[in-house]
């Protein structure tokens, strides 16, 4: 049930390459990015709506696309089936008239106000915490979204149906699950969650090692 | 060829060229006002020359200098970092984890790519691979030690997997020699993956 991007933990990926250490290793990746975010400045998706549309890439287009090719790509398909570009656009490389949107266009001189004031996800409107510190959970089984068929959720596999013990409480949150999919913020408590490397890995890992993992409150009961 | 007999992926009518792609979505954003690419050059000119490992690099240092400092960081880093100036996108929750004797952190995002922009700016290829995200939390051990970074088994490994819009910043541990060191120098010894988990502090020059 899981989508290609929940890759944590999976086999065959080979050596990780240290020297691969640029941020823009080409100009145009700088670009990818700025593009990405001034688009996103035009407040039509969320960030969850803009990581569910890179995770809906085709299993062959996420493995194949370069990170910024990823994000292009997912620029690409939510400007259309939200309605901002039409696939003639697309096709032709131009576009056609004046956006009803334009009035909401990021200016150079609004750039550094934007990204100062950044983009809280913490909520006042929540229900009361169900964990403290030091409380045993058990995740989610399987990790997928309950609302929506195939839908966005940051619970990774790899971390499903494992007991863990509550390390942090971080206040309430905007539910990703919902908040991708015109659902609502849907705040809930949001916990850092430690599993050993023994219940995640069996044998294969140090026992004293473990993963901590952001997880909200409806991923999580008690154990 | 482009293939575009898919509905429900609109990206395949683009160039295949990914640097003709971005041009194109460019124009087409632009001839329709969506979009200033002044604004995107200032964006650039922001995460290549203005935000970057430096601003981390001040936090640790002042966090080996000041008692007060870093028992206040440990507790609620946000109301200083604002002071700062080193609050803003992707850095609007951090949590600041020390390395010990006891405890080496290594901080990852499996699911996509999340990290300490205001802190530590955009993140390096290998942070964002396949190979990187998928291993880190199995074999933590194994993927630091390609990057020279070798834990003793009496050690605990934490990895720390971003799944939520937390960032973490790790604090390597100020390494020996170091002693009557003003935060200036400090700043020189703390290189961006010290702040990821996937290298120590840098030791003083002999």
């Amino acid at each position: 049930m899981s989508r290609v991007h929940d890759m944590g933990g999976r086999y065959g990926d080979g050596p990780v390459d240290p020297s691969d250490n640029a941020v823009f290793a080409k100009d145009w990746h700088a670009r990818a990015l700025a593009l990405t975010l001034a688009a996103g400045a035009l407040g039509q998706w969320n960030i969850d709506v803009s990581r569910h549309a890179r995770e809906t890439l085709s299993p062959k287009d996420y493995s194949r696309f370069t990170y910024y090719e990823k994000w292009l790509a997912g620029l690409a398909d939510m400007l259309v089936n939200l309605g901002i570009v039409t696939k003639d656009e697309l096709r032709a490389g131009h576009g056609t008239g004046i956006s009803d949107l334009a009035e909401r266009v990021l200016k150079a001189d609004a750039v550094a106000g934007v990204l100062a004031k950044g983009s809280p996800y913490q909520r006042s409107d929540a229900s009361e915490a169900a964990f403290k510190p030091g409380d045993r959970v058990r995740t989610r089984r399987p990790a997928h979204n309950v609302m929506t068929t195939g839908g966005h959720t940051r619970l990774p596999s790899y971390a499903s149906g494992m007991m863990g013990e509550i390390v942090l409480r971080h206040g309430a949150h905007v539910l990703p699950d919902a908040n991708a999919h015109g659902g609502g913020e849907t705040p809930e408590h949001l916990y850092a969650v430690a599993i050993s490397a023994d219940e995640l890995w069996g044998g294969e890992a140090t026992s004293s090692d473990e993963v901590i993992l952001d997880l909200w409150q409806s991923y999580l009961e008690p154990a | 060829m482009p293939h575009d007999h898919d509905p429900d992926h609109p990206h395949a009518l683009l160039p295949p060229d990914p640097a003709l792609r971005v041009r194109a979505l460019e124009t087409i954003l632009t001839e329709k006002g969506l979009i200033d690419p002044a604004a995107l050059d200032e964006i650039i000119d922001t995460y290549q020359h203005k935000i970057g490992p430096q601003n981390g690099a001040k936090v640790v240092a002042k966090m080996w200098s000041d008692p007060a400092f870093r028992t206040a960081m440990l507790d609620d880093p946000m109301p200083l970092l604002d002071e700062m100036g080193f609050y803003g996108r992707q850095g609007e929750h951090m949590v600041i984890v020390e390395n010990t004797a006891e405890v080496h952190n290594v901080v990852v995002c499996t699911l996509c790519s999340c990290y300490p922009w205001p802190l530590l700016g955009i993140p390096p290829g290998w942070y964002k691979s396949d190979a990187y995200r998928s291993r880190v939390v199995r074999e933590p051990r194994k993927v630091l030690a390609e990057f020279g970074v070798d834990v003793p088994e009496a050690k605990k490994v934490r990895v720390w997997d971003s799944t939520a819009e937390i960032r973490y910043l790790v604090v390597p541990e100020r390494p020996e020699g170091t002693e009557g060191m003003s935060e200036a120098q400090l700043e020189a010894l703390v290189g961006r993956d010290s702040m990821i988990g996937t290298a120590l502090a840098k030791r003083p020059a002999p």
